[in-house]
């Protein structure tokens, strides 16, 4: 029973990972490029699940609605970035959390207010609508594999980028010394408002694959918000390599230890105390991991201004 | 959004008729987050009851003021506040859910105005705590579970997986589940409120060897659930079976991933009455989907409040002639027979209820086969009034 439980919870912490990655990455660069919180992000999320449920409406094809989602996902990132943003970098932290703030407000409520309150879905495409057999009788949803091939995919694309291109060498330049980037005669604003966009798509992509698996709903963001900063706490903000790791680090601990935490303690107390305890136990678990990185590497595993 | 008040048209054509007085109902719903699906089906219910009535209630006109307590007990308490001290409502409808009732319940009942439960039926009201001032029209909370785990009982199951979230409600329902089922649970599940992924749970009960699940998992929580359930391959070797998981709220999410899952309740939308017919066609007409219990049960809210309003002559000064006629509830309840419990809390039939698609394409619950006839809650005895 064990065996095929864990696989199947590190299948699932994988796909947690991945959608953490996706959301993370974004919000690494904006963090540590522009030295920005953007609260808002985990809305782009949102606002990709509900562009995946409006595509799929309209369409009635989920990958013509992933193609049509990613492109407006951009350009809500961009238009954000241009009527609110911008005007923020230069302000205080205090600032851009009460602002950002305020976009999650709208556009949960905006969210309401177009589709509804209720809970909404979209179903996985035609062509990956089939399942594994994992243990007899039960099934592991082909889709679930593909997200997180989808996620890894994106993070090589993403480490190609940032690694083998001119832009990308201009983001990590930016991210360990903005001011001598700027200085060298780069258009910082344009490099910022780039950043912005792709990450906004990044988050929205992210929207899009969970949809299926998940339910569409006003202020689906929000919670996973919180574990995106988590993550980029852990990884280094502005790393998108420490992203990358302390996403899966993430998904693996909050995932198998949910499972692992109430059946450990059901091994020296009687299961009832055991079934009190274990998900309150586990719901801290990447808390106390943050903790402990913080702890021996106060700038994360993979600091991006290790020389400040 | 903070405030709503309908007047209605209809004040006007008071001019025409002797009406005097007007009776002014103060509403506390959750409109705000995943939820507001639910409050805006108490809200609708209840507007269409009152627009049955011509606008009026016991011959009166009738003001409603929809106050949203945002799910926030400090919000909640304080639209109480202005609803019993600056409007002076005669009556407060409300709320949708049971933490919010806490927070309202001194302030409304203190006040010495009836306060009329839609739907959250605790059993904190129920018991020793019951008030002379607080009435129920849907049901106490635990109830549906107990019907649940009625009926696995004489279905047959022979051991049952359970999942709930971990807060208090989750843990209700899961004893309110075992009151009646004496067949083995196998395994019992806590997670987290809001939970998204439940491979681990279900793989957990592929391998338990349960023929029957039962879940609570309201909202979108359910939504998550039923669809994960029904990809696994499951729901065709064990029986889904829940309360608050899949109903008219959750259905138009969920479709067929919930075909021929059972859950417990004391009305669905094919519930076979002539009134109950006609409100639900009424209902869909005007606003465009299918009415739940939290209509039903907000409708049958205004039609008790009209049929007490009339059996007084409009005279709502005089508390105990109102409480009497709340009481002796003489209105044709949606549902059918309906009377109250020395502790105002229903005595009603309760149903195992089946998800079907309808003729229209319309996902629904679906009444089955009658479970309890005049059940009565197991908190009405320590109540003294």
């Amino acid at each position: 029973m064990s065996t095929t439980l864990i696989l199947i919870q590190v299948l699932n912490g994988l796909q947690l990972g991945v959608i953490l990655f996706l959301i993370a990455a974004g919000l690494t660069l904006v963090f540590g490029v522009m030295g920005f919180i953007n609260l808002a992000h985990g809305v782009q999320y949102m606002v990709g699940a509900y562009l995946a449920y409006w595509g799929y409406g309209v369409t009635g094809s989920f990958v013509l609605a992933l193609l049509m989602a990613l492109p407006l996902a951009l350009v809500m990132g961009l238009i954000l970035e241009f009527l609110i943003f911008r005007h923020l970098y230069d302000r205080d932290h205090l600032s851009q959390v009460l602002a950002t703030f305020g976009v999650i407000l709208f556009l949960n409520q905006l969210a309401k207010v177009v589709f509804g309150p209720a809970s909404l879905s979209v179903p996985p495409p035609a062509f990956l609508d089939f399942s594994f057999t994992l243990v007899d009788g039960l099934l592991y949803p082909a889709y679930r594999i593909a997200v997180i091939v989808a996620g890894l995919l994106v993070a090589f694309v993403l480490w190609l980028v940032i690694t083998r291109t001119r832009i990308g060498m201009l983001i990590r330049a930016g991210a360990t010394n903005p001011d001598m980037v700027s200085a060298l005669g780069v258009n910082v604003r344009l490099l910022f408002m780039v950043v912005f966009g792709f990450g906004a798509m990044l988050a929205g992509f992210a929207g899009v694959m969970a949809a299926p698996i998940f339910s569409v709903e006003p202020g689906m963001g929000d919670n996973l918000l919180i574990v995106a900063f988590v993550v980029i706490i852990i990884g280094g903000a502005g790393s998108i390599r420490g992203a990358f790791v302390a996403a899966l680090l993430v998904g693996l601990v909050d995932t198998l230890g949910r499972t692992l935490v109430t059946d450990g303690l059901r091994l020296i107390m009687d299961a009832s105390a055991a079934n009190q305890i274990g998900p309150a136990i586990a719901s801290m678990l990447i808390y106390v991991l943050m903790a402990l990185v913080l702890f021996w590497r106060p700038e994360g595993l993979f600091a991006a201004r290790a020389a400040r | 959004m903070n405030k709503l008040a309908l007047t209605l048209a209809s004040s006007l054509l008071g001019l025409a008729s002797m009406a005097t007085a007007e009776v002014k109902v103060g509403m506390i719903v959750t409109l705000s987050g995943p939820p507001a699906a639910l409050g805006q089906q108490v809200v609708d219910g209840f507007q269409l009851a009152i627009d049955d009535l011509d606008g009026k209630l016991g011959g009166q006109a009738a003001t409603v003021i929809v106050e949203d307590d945002e799910l926030k007990p400090e919000v909640a308490l304080s639209k109480a506040n202005s609803l019993v001290e600056s409007e002076q409502a005669d009556f407060v409808v409300g709320t949708v859910f049971s933490n919010m009732l806490q927070a309202v319940f001194r302030p409304v009942t203190e006040s010495e105005t009836f306060l009329i439960s839609p739907n959250a039926g605790p059993s904190t009201f129920a018991g020793r705590n019951c008030n002379p001032y607080f009435f129920v029209t849907s049901y106490q909370n635990n109830q549906n579970a107990e019907v649940m785990g009625a009926h696995a009982q004489a279905a047959g199951f022979k051991k049952v997986f359970m999942i709930a979230p971990n807060y208090q409600a989750g843990r209700d329902n899961m004893e309110g589940f075992r009151m009646h089922y004496e067949g083995e649970i196998v395994d019992e599940v806590y997670v987290p409120l809001g939970h998204q992924d439940y491979s681990a749970e279900i793989a957990r009960i592929a391998t338990s060897g349960a023929d029957a699940v039962f879940a609570f998992t309201p909202g979108g929580m359910g939504v998550r659930f039923v669809r994960q359930f029904r990809d696994s391959g499951l729901a065709d070797k064990v029986q889904f079976m829940s309360v608050f998981t899949t109903d008219e709220t959750t259905l138009p999410a969920q479709k067929d991933a919930a075909e021929g899952f059972l859950a417990a309740g004391n009305w669905a939308p094919d519930t076979a009455t002539d009134e109950s017919t006609a409100f639900v066609a009424a209902f869909e007409a005007k606003y465009g989907y299918v009415p739940g219990g939290y209509a039903m049960q907000a409708y049958d809210a205004a039609m008790l409040i009209n049929s007490a309003v009339e059996a007084v002559g409009g005279d709502l000064s005089d508390k105990d002639a109102v409480r009497a006629a709340l009481k002796a509830a003489e209105f044709t309840s949606l549902r059918g027979d309906f009377a109250f419990n020395t502790n105002h809390y229903p005595i009603q039939d309760f149903y195992q209820l089946s998800v079907t698609e309808r003729e229209d394409g319309a996902w629904v619950t679906s009444v089955g086969e009658k479970i309890f006839e005049g059940y009565e809650d197991s908190f009405a005895a320590e109540c003294s009034m």
